[in-house]
């Protein structure tokens, strides 16, 4: 570790190529911290999405009328606006009706801006997981259903144990475009200073002046961190397929 | 206890499933013009007729599937085309086997026979898994148990999907043109556990263009046509001495 930290430190002294966060102890805490705080948001984000995901497409396929259209209004609102002007909206405007509570001293939300950020893009990238549902559920044939309803299977439980188990198999990779899409996203909450990689970034090349170099960084680590999200999915892929079943 | 609960005085003397003037259309298209007829316990019924003359469309409205517009239809008592019908109830007592087998893909054989009783009635376990061995080896795939439907040959699904349809321990058999997706050696193998079924004394209600099969196994054969029964009568009568022209026109097609 401490070669690792004498290479980078050599590497600024004789280039000028300052990499603090590989040799400085208090930029490198910092910087971890905001790789914990980009892993949280991930992973909150992505079980957000998933079951605004699987709720929303049960309930594209509801009775009442109603459902159906609040349903179509909210894909349309989530889809065809930016996420940035989302997560803003979220922030400043909702956050404002949130009531706060004494912090010692200042007034606290009780949604945070981490909160928020979860909520907005867990809501963002649930629009894009209900239509991907949606296509995986099409994909499973009717007659397949109609054999559930005929062993006394309700809607639901059909749903449960019969749809979603072969329409999330269908709509894999669909969904693993969208979810890396959305780990990438997750930057946004930038806009509203929740201190992860981008945000904590921007904080130390300010410091230090090393724009170029923080650049880099942040590259290499959503390049690992979007490489270990496709390989778990690839492996979730494989341990869901079905002999004779699909390739 | 529900309303079709108490009213029912059904007892096994009467009809196990009666069909009564029965008219279904979807949209301006009318499939069934009033069709009427019985079943009594352990009869088979065999439902013969060209393509498009209603008869798979008969025995999905027996287990709602699909809804009819008038008539009626009960089922040990419940009456199928009533608002307030308890799907579940009926279904525990209607099984229904399909042309395409429609096994839950993403389960082995004998999952497949399990998930019903175990999801839908919450039996133990155990308990549901040894009756689904009972029933692999009932409709002879022994050793087929941990099997995927996609590894499987089409009779074998198709006896997989009989012995899925029997772990609900139902009371009527529904059997909609199950052999019809099959080649002609398979079909063989699936005839001959409908065959052991029938024997056993399980009420059965076929659709079925096996016309050896309907002579050998059925109490009753109906013939039907643009939606309504034409004729009927049992197996010897109905072959040998066919009265009506568009029976025997279609006898003399296929046999």
């Amino acid at each position: 570790m401490e070669l690792f930290a004498d290479f980078f430190r050599n590497l600024y002294d004789t280039t000028g190529w300052n990499f603090v966060v590989f040799y400085d102890n208090d930029e490198w805490t910092r910087f971890i911290d905001a790789i914990w705080t980009t892993v949280k948001l991930i992973v909150a984000c992505l079980i957000f999405s998933l079951v605004v995901g699987v709720i929303g497409a049960w309930a594209q396929g509801a009775k009442s009328k109603l459902v159906r259209y609040f349903m179509a209004g909210y894909i349309q609102f989530f889809r065809n606006t930016p996420p940035f002007v989302q997560i803003l909206f979220f922030y400043f405007v909702l956050g404002n009706l949130v009531p706060t509570y004494d912090a010692g001293g200042y007034q606290e939300s009780y949604i945070s801006s981490f909160g928020w950020a979860v909520i907005s893009l867990g809501f963002f990238a649930g629009s894009f997981n209900v239509e991907i549902f949606r296509s995986g559920i099409e994909a499973v044939p009717t007659a397949t259903v109609e054999a559930a309803e005929a062993l006394g299977y309700s809607r639901l439980q059909a749903y449960m144990f019969v749809v979603l188990p072969l329409a999330f198999r269908v709509c894999l990779p669909a969904l693993n475009n969208n979810l890396v899409n959305l780990l990438k996203t997750t930057t946004l909450a930038y806009g509203i200073a929740v201190p992860e990689m981008m945000y904590t970034a921007n904080q130390i090349w300010s410091d230090n002046v090393n724009v170029g170099e923080m650049m880099m960084v942040l590259f290499v680590f959503y390049i690992g961190l979007v490489s270990i999200l496709v390989w778990g999915m690839s492996r979730w892929e494989n341990a869901m397929r079905i002999p004779g079943y699909g390739k | 206890m529900s309303d079709s609960e108490t009213q029912n005085n059904w007892t096994p003397d009467q009809p196990m499933v009666s069909i009564k003037d029965v008219h279904k259309s979807f949209g301006n298209l009318e499939v069934l013009k009033g069709v009427t007829f019985d079943v009594m316990k352990s009869e088979v019924i065999c439902v013969i007729g060209p393509s498009g003359s209603g008869k798979s469309t008969l025995i999905r409205c027996i287990n709602a599937l699909n809804d009819i517009q008038s008539g009626s239809i009960t089922v040990e008592g419940i009456e199928v085309n009533d608002p307030h019908l308890d799907k579940l109830e009926l279904r525990k007592k209607v099984g229904m086997v399909f042309q395409q087998y429609n096994l839950f893909p993403h389960k082995t054989a004998i999952e497949n026979v399990m998930m019903a009783p175990v999801t839908v009635l919450k039996q133990d376990k155990d308990e549901v898994e040894a009756r689904a061995r009972n029933l692999i080896k009932k409709v002879r795939l022994e050793g087929k148990e941990n099997s995927y439907p996609g590894e499987l040959s089409g009779g074998q699904q198709q006896r997989v999907a009989i012995a899925r349809s029997l772990a609900m321990n139902p009371d009527v058999m529904l059997f909609d043109e199950v052999t019809a997706a099959l080649d002609p050696e398979t079909v063989k193998e699936v005839l001959v556990v409908i065959k052991d079924l029938a024997d056993d004394g399980m009420t059965c209600i076929l659709v079925t263009h096996e016309m050896g099969f309907a002579r050998e196994v059925a109490d009753h054969i109906y013939f039907t046509d643009r939606g309504v029964i034409v004729e009927h009568g049992p197996p010897a009568t109905f072959f040998d001495e066919a009265k009506d022209p568009r029976t025997q026109e279609f006898l003399g097609q296929i046999l």
